[in-house]
């Protein structure tokens, strides 16, 4: 298990390493872009350009470029958006918190129901819960989220706004649950449901057809064979060997989702979180802010992914190698 | 227990109601049949080309039925409804009657869905919209595929250190999320002056092309295709029929392109619809994020994003191109699982 971890943590490093290269090459060396133009926004003065190309070294070296890069985003983290004229990784700091509500809470909401949904197409083959599942799956696959979002807003928001079920849903925006918890959940309850949607049909279908698959294993026969109920057995021996595939599904999408994924979702419903910081700066083509947001979202993606590694192994020593 | 689709069985009855003289059909022949029983793919097949013909006749329905240029704004215009002349764009409609609202929805053959903010006939766009959307759906998936079957092919076939290297790089763009790589591309390549086109080899690119999207779109999405392509690929060198050609003496080339290629073309083609399905999405994606299409063209993600701010008065802008991408997205999902069926029935197995 030692060797495994070291193993796994090494191969972080060079993730995360070749990561940071790779963005520095499309941002420093794409052939004919200039980037301290680029950093100096929309209508730059040629003094901030040259401060900018003395800032990052761009007349010396690659690797010296590389390392004033690094040094900028995670040493000092001094880097300033010349747009805004503030520094950037503490606003990316102090967005996370909204991304983390938005994300965890759809993320509770499409586990719960998936399972559900899942079990009951497991139980119930061949019933009308199959074509259901089908349609919810397609349904999740086809939709541009931010057109969904604004269909939703488009009806809470205006249309049925004055119905009882949809007036208490409050004005687009974000209220953190430290000030009011409340109002936090009240202002998530449709950018958690809109985002969720996306995933419960394809989480339930995987989920049905792995319970099938298990539900023939020699074990779940013994467990049947000892006598043990329909639902223990479900649920203690064949539920809990189908969740392996689903926790993995799951942990690399919860990463993708935090580290950027919610973008989207958080532009239509205009909740200020790491996305919608992003989607500014893109809208202004804020080259530090879009530079940071991709480097930290890259980080916590091959983060997810190592922790997600070493969880199976913890669940499965299978995968363990020797 | 599991039972495969009696699809071979079909077959079989064909020859002996034939009368015992076996026809020799292709692999792709039988596809083809199998296919062709499959109504729900044949309808999304249809659905599809529809759109598609829909969207190329977009000249046509802007001159001759929205008698329009959906490129020029027409703030102020008037466009005659039932005998009486309405301005295009109207005095504010709100609750304080302030701002300006265009025109709505006439379900006449002039401004059917209504206009956008500048005037501009929302139908005619959509088709417009359609266009780009599926130009750059087609041609990045199409990228992407190309790309990745070369990679795939010499990195399975020389195996060893090409091997290594190729699915090295391509695991590092997996890595990467989608959405920041494409976001960090679009970047690079759209924050330039109009008048300083980017120039990449041979190729000089302005901001405004359709090919950016494309291109970046393209790439992102070449490991998703590498993949399964490069697995089945060191499977392929693995088996005999390689082996015997290699003892016929072939060379790399036979053996590439005339033992190894053939077998994993099937798969390209089931991922092909599945591809454009997502690349679809994504150009919508960016292009609402103002990094895709640029203005004055239009595609359906930049309709959306035009009819944001007007969602609440005239809804119609933003629904529209929303519900063609809904319905594209569909239906090359349900003719992607068809054709993989139809394909590779062994896949088909079905729990009963």
């Amino acid at each position: 298990m030692v060797t495994f971890l070291v193993r796994r943590l090494l191969g972080l490093v060079a993730v995360m390493f070749a990561l940071t290269v790779l963005v520095f090459l499309i941002f420093f060396e794409t052939p004919g872009v200039d980037p301290a133009v680029l950093m100096a926004g929309r209508h730059p003065d040629p003094q901030t350009i040259k401060n900018i190309k003395h800032e990052f070294g761009l007349d010396r070296s690659l690797p010296v470029q590389y390392g004033l890069m690094m040094k900028h985003l995670f040493v000092t983290r001094d880097l300033i958006s010349y747009g805004t004229r503030t520094k950037v990784i503490p606003e990316i700091i102090s967005a996370t918190p909204v991304t983390l509500s938005l994300v965890i809470g759809a993320a509770v909401i499409w586990v719960v129901f998936s399972i559900v949904l899942g079990l009951a197409a497991a139980v119930l083959r061949g019933t009308i819960w199959d074509p259901l599942l089908m349609v919810l799956a397609l349904i999740g696959i086809s939709m541009p989220v931010f057109w969904l979002g604004e269909i939703v807003n488009l009806f809470t928001q205006s249309r049925w706004h004055g119905f009882f079920l949809f007036s208490w849903v409050p004005p687009l925006g974000y209220t953190p649950l430290t000030q009011d918890p409340l109002k936090w959940f009240e202002g998530l309850v449709f950018p958690w449901l809109t985002l969720s949607v996306l995933y419960v049909g394809f989480y339930a279908r995987v989920l049905r057809a792995n319970l099938i698959e298990t539900g023939s294993e020699d074990y779940v026969r013994t467990a049947r064979a000892k006598g043990i109920s329909e639902r223990r057995v479900l649920v203690r021996h064949n539920l809990r060997t189908s969740m392996i595939t689903f926790v993995s599904l799951f942990g690399l999408d919860f990463g993708i989702l935090v580290a950027g994924g919610a973008l989207l979702t958080e532009v239509v419903f205009a909740l200020p979180g790491v996305g919608l910081l992003t989607y500014n700066s893109l809208t202004s083509l804020d080259l530090p802010v879009i530079m940071a947001t991709v480097i930290y979202g890259a980080f916590f993606i091959s983060l997810a992914s190592a922790l997600v590694d070493l969880l199976y192994a913890w669940l499965d020593p299978r995968v363990r190698p020797a | 227990m599991a039972v495969f689709e009696p699809e071979a069985e079909g077959i079989v009855l064909d020859v002996e109601e034939t009368g015992g003289d076996i026809v020799g059909r292709s692999p792709w022949a039988l596809a083809g049949r199998r296919f062709l029983r499959n109504k729900l793919a044949l309808a999304a097949l249809g659905l599809f080309i529809l759109i598609v013909a829909v969207s190329l006749s977009a000249p046509l329905y802007a001159k001759h039925v929205a008698k329009t240029d959906p490129f020029k704004s027409n703030v102020t215009g008037t466009v005659t409804i039932d005998g009486k002349t309405i301005d295009v764009i109207q005095e504010g409609t709100g609750k304080l009657g302030l701002g300006e609202t265009p025109i709505g929805p006439t379900w006449k053959s002039q401004y059917f869905i209504g206009a956008d903010g500048q005037g501009r006939d929302v139908a005619a766009r959509v088709l417009y919209g359609g266009r780009a959307s599926l130009f750059i759906g087609f041609g990045s998936a199409l990228l992407a595929c190309l790309l990745a079957l070369v990679l795939a092919l010499v990195a399975g076939y020389f195996a060893g250190a090409t091997d290594l290297v190729i699915s090295r790089l391509m695991d590092l763009i997996w890595a990467f999320p989608l959405y920041l790589l494409a976001i960090s591309l679009a970047t690079v390549l759209l924050a330039r002056p109009t008048d300083k086109p980017l120039k990449i080899g041979p190729v000089t690119l302005t901001a405004g092309s359709l090919w950016i999207p494309l291109v970046i779109i393209g790439l992102v999405y070449v490991p998703y295709v590498f993949r399964p392509i490069r697995g089945q690929v060191l499977s392929l060198r693995e088996k005999e029929f390689v082996e015997a050609a290699v003892a016929q003496g072939a060379g790399s080339f036979r053996l590439v392109f005339r033992e190894i290629l053939p077998n994993v073309i099937s798969t390209v083609v089931v991922l092909l619809p599945l591809m454009i399905a997502t690349t679809i999405l994504t150009e919508s994606a960016l292009s609402y994020l103002s990094i895709g299409v640029q203005a004055p063209k239009a595609s359906w993600g930049t309709i959306i994003e035009d009819g944001q701010g007007l969602l609440y008065t005239r809804p119609w802008v933003a629904i529209a191109p929303g519900i063609m991408i809904v319905l594209t997205v569909l239906a090359l999902n349900v003719l992607g699982d068809g054709l993989r069926d139809a394909l590779d029935p062994r896949s088909k197995v079905r729990m009963k």
